[in-house]
């Protein structure tokens, strides 16, 4: 190993050379790629059908949206669990830790201070009718 | 080194039975190491994969803030239009089927590029290319229609969110066309050398990378914004 030691090592996105022939990893992006395009699919058949109930949808899409984020980071990134892949993954624990902190604050805080916004003056006629 | 590689191996399948650590080579060190350390540093493929994720991960928080903007200022329409007025449900399937189909066929050029095939290895980044710039294409002339209708960013908080977020993700694919010309280039002039390799390795994340932010993208902004 020590003769070509820049490719012993594999990380995220890189399709292993050593252990795979091509036509299993051209198998891995094809499954991926399959099951991203369902996913897809289910989130606009859920949009534009009434399958869902309505006020439901929006969790639906979240729920869809983060699955197919999942299989992009398994079929494409080639995000795995391996040892020379501990530190990606703990990387990517901290950056949702932050997205999460960030929209899901800005969301409830705003929510939060919209409902106590004073009407404005167009609510408040609408009010008075 | 080829029979010392073999019994290395053997002794990596004992200790490491499902191959988690792929059948050793971790490091710069012993064949059976984990990978924690104990094999020495990591090669420079790892880290500079590593150090190009954290990039990443960084420009998905950038993401996350712009996308907080819009999930806030959605409703903040200013008596002007709503998003289920204006999107078009054919254009954003269109749209997020080229990324989709691009994002699959840059992680075949990333195969052919591991068995150093150059014509499949261009083909690849050639028809990525040209699925990314027809999503440009597609994105760029909706872009245009909302503006001459008198949509564009000044008329509501809504619609400034929605092109800030939108054009910052079109921006990037932007970024991400120049930099597949230049790897196309590389690839071409200078071979599959241990660089150029690491920087395939790179594009490949980044332009993955662009197809996730788009997956939260028409999920918040066009699908969910539909319903608003």
């Amino acid at each position: 190993m020590s003769d070509n030691l820049d490719t012993g090592d594999v990380a995220a996105g890189f399709a292993e050379p050593h252990e795979y022939t091509v036509w299993e990893d051209i198998q891995g992006y094809l499954f991926g790629l399959v099951l991203a395009t369902l996913l897809t699919a289910a989130s606009f058949y859920a949009v534009y059908t009434h399958l869902i109930w309505a006020p439901a949808i929006p969790i639906a899409l979240v729920a869809l949206a983060v699955a197919q984020i999942g299989v992009h980071l398994v079929f494409f990134l080639h995000l795995t669990t391996a040892p020379d892949n501990t530190n990606n993954a703990l990387a990517l624990a901290f950056g949702v830790l932050i997205v999460a902190l960030i929209i899901g604050g800005s969301v409830w805080i705003m929510g939060h201070l919209d409902e106590r916004m004073m009407p404005s003056m167009h609510q408040m006629m609408q009010m008075q009718r | 080194m080829s029979a010392t590689d073999a019994v290395g191996h053997g002794h990596a399948r004992d200790v490491d039975p499902y191959l988690l650590g792929r059948g050793g080579g971790h490091g710069s060190g012993h064949v059976a190491a984990t990978g924690r350390g104990a094999g020495g540093p990591a090669s420079k493929t790892v880290v500079v994969a590593y150090g190009f994720w954290l990039f990443l991960l960084s420009d998905i928080v950038l993401f996350s803030c712009l996308f907080a903007a819009h999930a806030v200022l959605q409703t903040a329409i200013a008596d002007g239009p709503a998003g289920h007025e204006l999107f078009k449900p054919t254009n954003i399937a269109i749209e997020t089927a080229c990324l989709l189909l691009s994002s699959f066929t840059c992680g075949m050029s990333a195969v052919a590029c591991g068995v150093r095939n150059l014509l499949w290895t261009q083909v690849a980044l050639l028809v990525t290319g040209l699925l990314g710039v027809a999503f440009l294409v597609l994105e760029a002339k909706d872009f245009a229609e909302l503006v001459e209708q008198g949509f564009g960013p000044q008329r509501s908080a809504f619609l400034s969110s929605f092109f800030a977020v939108v054009g910052c993700h079109g921006l990037h694919v932007s970024a991400g066309l120049l930099w597949l010309g230049t790897m196309m280039a590389q690839i071409f002039v200078k071979g599959f050398r241990a660089d150029i390799l690491r920087r395939m390795l790179c594009f490949n994340l980044f332009w993955h990378v662009l197809d996730i932010i788009w997956v939260a993208l028409f999920t918040i902004v066009y699908l969910i914004g539909e319903g608003r």
